[in-house]
């Protein structure tokens, strides 16, 4: 193993690292936005809305990220959306994982006790005042590791997006593997970098669910 | 103003989940004060009488009314849902399972629809949390969260959730059947308490001695309908029908 080759490139990849952070930060905030919006459709009382959420769902769960990247990409000019590399990823991305966390926070809020909205409508609450000071603070300390779980794959997804050319760490290391001949080390470094930020990512999940415990 | 002993009217009350016919024109008045007694076997239709008063569950026929005042009027949507959340507020109602906001500790459980709907200030909301938690002596525990209470006490601060709204009317649904029999006197005590207030109330229970010590009738409430109904010593001593008594003998064969 070429360890000196590493520690040579490594700072560029510590640098790709980072276009990896910013594209999952940007990636997680619109996927729970979505979500959210995906699963007050699901939860609606408008049938139309139910089933604008649902076939979201599952379209988006049914196909695969990269197909879904793909056409937005390299189809998207055809329709007339132009996108560089960077922004189609994040909204690829992000509609995909948006579609996974609609259901992470409708199974939360589904899962609050029948009887939690009863007290709240008996004590004259309206159905948004009994969801947002009853249900959803519940459903949203159920969410965080679900959401976590969610968070890991979004991360992990993100190396799709070197399929469309986005420099982030994947596409790094297969561009250093064109110069060096050397796809082990190159994977291995990359590797180790996404084990780190998947890491500390699992670190800051686990320690807002502690947090948010009651007691 | 309306006639006190018309207090709560039920009329003609009928409710049908798809084709089970649940409630069979029940009529029912409660005057202001009174205290009736809702006792029967399980799945005659208690709870859900109970829960058509604050329209937890709607009538598919029938009316209710509380103090002149029609509670399931028909309304466009919007506006019912002002009208019934207003009328809910009037009506309090105990789960058997306490429903109590888990991530709210006891003040706030007891505050926050007060705060919300009545726009206290903290000040004023402090001291209703400690004159409502007074009162069901959960004062000690107020700023214990539900999980670090007993069922009785649960119970209790679920009491005085509901009583910090004034209600003209309380419902209380097997209030004490999910508690350990050591925990079941501390809560039929606040109630109890409740009744010497005059508080109006609506008590469906297993426990024929609290009702023959606390109530002023007693309904026996049998497939959707009331069999029969009267003062407790009627009731419990010298029922009419035949299946009040099969019902009683099981009932009180099975307490003694
Ligand atoms: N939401 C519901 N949907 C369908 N059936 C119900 C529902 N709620 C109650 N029932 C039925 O109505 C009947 C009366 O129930 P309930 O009022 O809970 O009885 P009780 O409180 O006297 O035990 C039962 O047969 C029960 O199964
Ligand atoms: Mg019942």
């Amino acid at each position: 193993m070429d360890f000196d080759l590493m520690l040579r490139v490594y700072p560029f990849f510590i640098e790709a690292a980072g276009t990896t952070i910013l594209l999952s930060v940007l990636t997680a905030i619109l996927g729970l936005t979505c979500g959210a919006l995906g699963a007050a459709a699901r939860l609606s009382r408008l049938v139309v809305f139910r089933f604008l959420g649902a076939a979201y769902v599952s379209v988006f769960r049914g196909t695969p990220a990269l197909i879904q990247l793909f056409i937005l990409y390299f189809g998207g000019p055809q329709i007339g959306i132009q996108l560089d590399a960077f922004e189609a990823g994040v909204i690829g991305l992000g509609i995909n994982a948006g579609a996974y966390m609609t259901e992470t926070i409708r199974g939360a809020i589904i899962s609050i006790d029948k009887g939690q909205r009863e007290a709240a409508r008996t004590l004259g609450l309206s159905q948004f005042q009994g969801f947002y000071k009853v249900i959803l603070p519940q459903a949203a300390r159920l969410m965080v590791r679900p959401l976590g779980v969610n968070l890991n794959m979004l991360i992990k997804a993100t190396a799709l997006v070197a399929a469309i050319s986005v420099i982030e760490l994947t596409y790094t290391a297969q561009r250093y593997i064109g110069s060096t001949y050397k796809p082990f080390e190159m994977f291995l470094l990359a590797g180790i970098l996404y084990m780190i930020i998947i890491y500390a990512t699992g670190r800051g999940v686990a320690w807002l669910d502690r947090k948010v415990q009651i007691n | 103003m309306t006639d006190p002993n018309h207090f709560v009217q039920i009329r003609h009350a009928q409710k049908s989940f798809g084709s089970l016919e649940v409630l069979k024109d029940i009529s029912l008045n409660v005057a202001r004060g009174q205290i009736v007694a809702i006792i029967g076997p399980s799945g005659s239709g208690k709870s859900t009488l109970l829960r058509a008063i604050n329209d937890l569950d709607a009538l598919t026929g029938g009316e209710v009314w509380l103090d002149g005042v029609q509670v399931n009027k028909s309304l466009p949507h919007r506006q019912y849902e002002k009208h019934i959340n207003e009328m809910r507020q009037q009506i309090g109602m105990v789960f058997q399972h306490f429903n109590l906001f888990p991530h709210m500790t006891a003040r706030d459980n007891v505050t926050m629809a007060p705060k919300l709907l009545k726009g206290l200030t903290n000040e004023e909301a402090d001291a209703l949390a400690k004159e409502q938690l007074e009162k069901v002596g959960m004062l000690d525990r107020i700023d214990y969260y539900p999980s670090q209470l007993s069922g009785g006490q649960k119970q209790r601060v679920a009491i005085a959730r509901a009583l910090a709204m004034k209600p003209k009317l309380m419902l209380f649904d097997e209030a004490t059947s999910a508690l350990d029999p050591e925990l079941v006197d501390e809560v039929n005590l606040v109630m109890k308490k409740l009744a010497e207030e005059h508080m109006t109330m609506i008590i469906v229970t297993h426990e024929m001695d609290f009702a023959a010590a606390v109530c002023d009738r007693v309904l026996f409430m049998d497939r959707g309908v009331v069999v029969e109904e009267g003062p407790p010593e009627v009731i419990f001593r010298n029922p009419e029908k035949d299946r009040t008594k099969e019902f009683l003998r099981k009932h009180l064969a099975g307490a003694k």
